[in-house]
């Protein structure tokens, strides 16, 4: 554990002593105001998130594996990797560690845009209970896509094919429901499931703030449900025991 | 403190090491010679914990690198040939995070910092960050993380590669120097360093063991023979070289026609002589007694230390 906090507290200091938070955040906020302007600025609309939401969850596909990119991918081109795993420290305190690190910083990010939320409460009357919820989903979202980030960062010492690597596999699962749809039977059902974020109608701006298809509809639609939330503390895992078999892997080899 | 026992490691179908063994006891320094991709690197990596053996039993201030591993990394301090750096960080910083991952509290690390820093000479660039510093700078840095824990054993991988001359003295003297506290094992392909700071050597080529000795007797175990370089005036070479021919235990005498050294000699307006002999034999004197006593200039007498290629050239053949 405290080995974690010590991996944790220097990629945390890494990540504000370079610009690279600061141009992220900065993105994170314009285009997820960019959304949340666009869903509720019409006459009629509802007093929601879901259109930040979709904002976040579409850009979390490319924002995701750029903050992690750096994380483990560097340190292998550094050579500081034999350093750490040469270290009375465990693989597996490194991932976790290092994950933390990224999930603060979005979970910053998160903070930082909740003005929309105060926004919606002084001119409108949100339903509180689907706001957090959504919130959370969206948490959940942001910690498997950080994990998958993090896998493909352990790839290879470039950074750039960590950003491709992860930004391809966050895409496919996105996009996974326009194949199920032309397909019939279990294999449709299976890649169905294995949709992570919402679905892609989310950016047909008529449709805005709904999520469709994937374990991100019910979060959108403010219903909370177990199935979602252990899907994505599943891939979280997985992605992250994956990440940790990578660095072990140099024992088999 | 280290303890190697009949170590094998393949890479897939490839043996990196085959077969090795040795011992280094509490506060040797053992320099492990050879050349590039013979296996030091691999060998000092199992050692290290970082790769695990496929074969046989490695042991650090008797913990098991394989089965009590996060142990035995608690007493290795470990120099990877590529100086593995956060470039981002102060020196400071760097130390202060090598130190905690390591299990050192953080009053305790701030207390030695200090210390290891004065030891290296860092002084001037405690905060600066680490990627503006010169090699030989960031060679000091990853000497001090190696040392910061107060490890039993010190492992460097080629702790003077890349750096220029007069780092590589004052890199050595350091070296020299954490030896009296450490029980050390470093890597070299260059002879003469690992002469001039280890009292036993190990050669390892393609992955065995092929010597472990002292620097001195290997040279002379080798072949037997020395080489002398000597440069001599006022006489005519070819009277020089058939007079030195008959000295006892002379092999060979000839011109010495390395194309250095015969501008430096035409320009110097002397002779320059190369001469094998066996060794132990005072031939040394033998020659100087010979031109001194024939009135011939003398300009100088060096012995030449054996290159590392003739030594494995030798080693490989004789086993």
């Amino acid at each position: 554990m405290k080995n974690i906090i010590i991996i944790l507290s220097k990629e945390l200091k890494t990540y504000f002593s370079s610009p690279m938070a600061y141009i992220v955040a900065a993105a994170y906020l314009a285009i997820t105001g960019f959304f949340f302007v666009a869903s509720v600025s019409d006459a009629f609309s509802e007093a929601s998130i879901r259109g930040y939401l979709a904002g976040a969850t579409f850009f979390m596909i490319f924002m995701s594996p750029a903050i992690t990119m750096r994380l483990i991918a560097e340190e292998q081109k550094l050579g500081t990797l034999e350093l750490l795993l040469t270290s009375p420290i465990k693989e597996a305190e490194v991932v976790i560690g290092k994950f933390l690190a990224a999930f603060f910083i979005v979970i910053i990010m998160v903070i930082l845009s909740m003005y929309f939320v105060i926004i919606l409460y002084i001119f409108g009357d949100p339903d509180t209970g689907p706001l957090f919820n959504g919130l959370l989903g969206l948490l959940l979202y942001a910690s498997s896509t950080l994990a998958i980030g993090l896998f493909a960062s352990a790839l290879s010492p470039n950074q750039i094919v960590g950003l491709v690597v992860g930004s391809g596999i966050l895409t496919a699962l996105t996009i996974v429901d326009f194949v199920a749809s032309r397909i019939q039977g279990i294999g449709s059902d299976i890649l169905s499931f294995m949709q992570l974020g919402a679905s892609f109608s989310v950016f047909d701006l008529g449709a805005l703030g709904v999520a469709e298809s994937g374990h991100f509809a019910d979060f959108a639609r403010g219903i909370f449900s177990v199935t979602d939330v252990v899907f994505y503390i599943s891939i979280t895992i997985i992605f992250l025991l994956l990440t940790v078999i990578i660095l072990e892997s140099r024992r088999w080899r | 403190m280290i303890r190697v026992e009949h170590m094998y490691k393949n890479f897939g179908p490839y043996p990196a090491v085959i077969d090795v063994s040795f011992e280094v006891l509490k506060g040797e320094i053992v320099g492990f010679l050879g050349p590039n991709g013979a296996g030091k690197t691999t060998t000092m990596r199992t050692i290290t914990g970082y790769l695990p053996p496929t074969s046989g039993n490695i042991t650090v201030s008797g913990f098991d690198t394989v089965k009590y591993s996060l142990e035995a990394r608690k007493h290795i301090g470990y120099l990877p040939e590529t100086v593995p750096l956060y470039l981002d960080m102060t020196v400071i910083d760097y130390l202060t995070f090598m130190g905690r991952i390591r299990g050192m509290s953080r009053k305790w690390v701030e207390e030695r910092i200090p210390k290891v820093i004065d030891h290296v000479k860092l002084g001037d660039y405690r905060n600066t960050l680490v990627g503006k510093l010169s090699k030989g700078y960031r060679q000091r840095t990853g000497i001090a993380q190696a040392i910061l824990h107060e490890p039993d054993v010190l492992i460097m991988d080629e702790p003077t590669i890349g750096i220029d001359p007069i780092q590589v003295v004052e890199t050595r003297e350091l070296i020299s120097q954490l030896g009296q506290s450490h029980t050390l094992l470093i890597s070299s392909h260059i002879l003469p360093e690992v002469s001039t700071i280890c009292p036993r050597v190990l050669v390892i080529s393609d992955g065995r063991i092929v010597a472990d000795d002292k620097p001195s007797n290997l040279s002379q175990r080798l072949s037997g023979n020395e080489r002398i370089e000597l440069g001599v005036s006022g006489i005519d070479p070819k009277t020089a070289i058939s007079a030195i021919r008959k000295i006892k235990n002379i092999i060979d005498v000839r011109s010495d026609t390395r194309a250095e050294k015969l501008d430096q000699a035409s320009k110097e307006n002397y002779h320059s002589i190369l001469v094998d002999t066996k060794s132990n034999n005072n031939s040394s004197e033998k020659i100087a007694k010979l031109i001194v006593d024939n009135g011939w200039g003398l300009r100088n007498l060096t012995p030449l230390p054996m290159t590392l290629e003739e030594i494995f050239l030798q080693l490989t053949q004789d086993k």
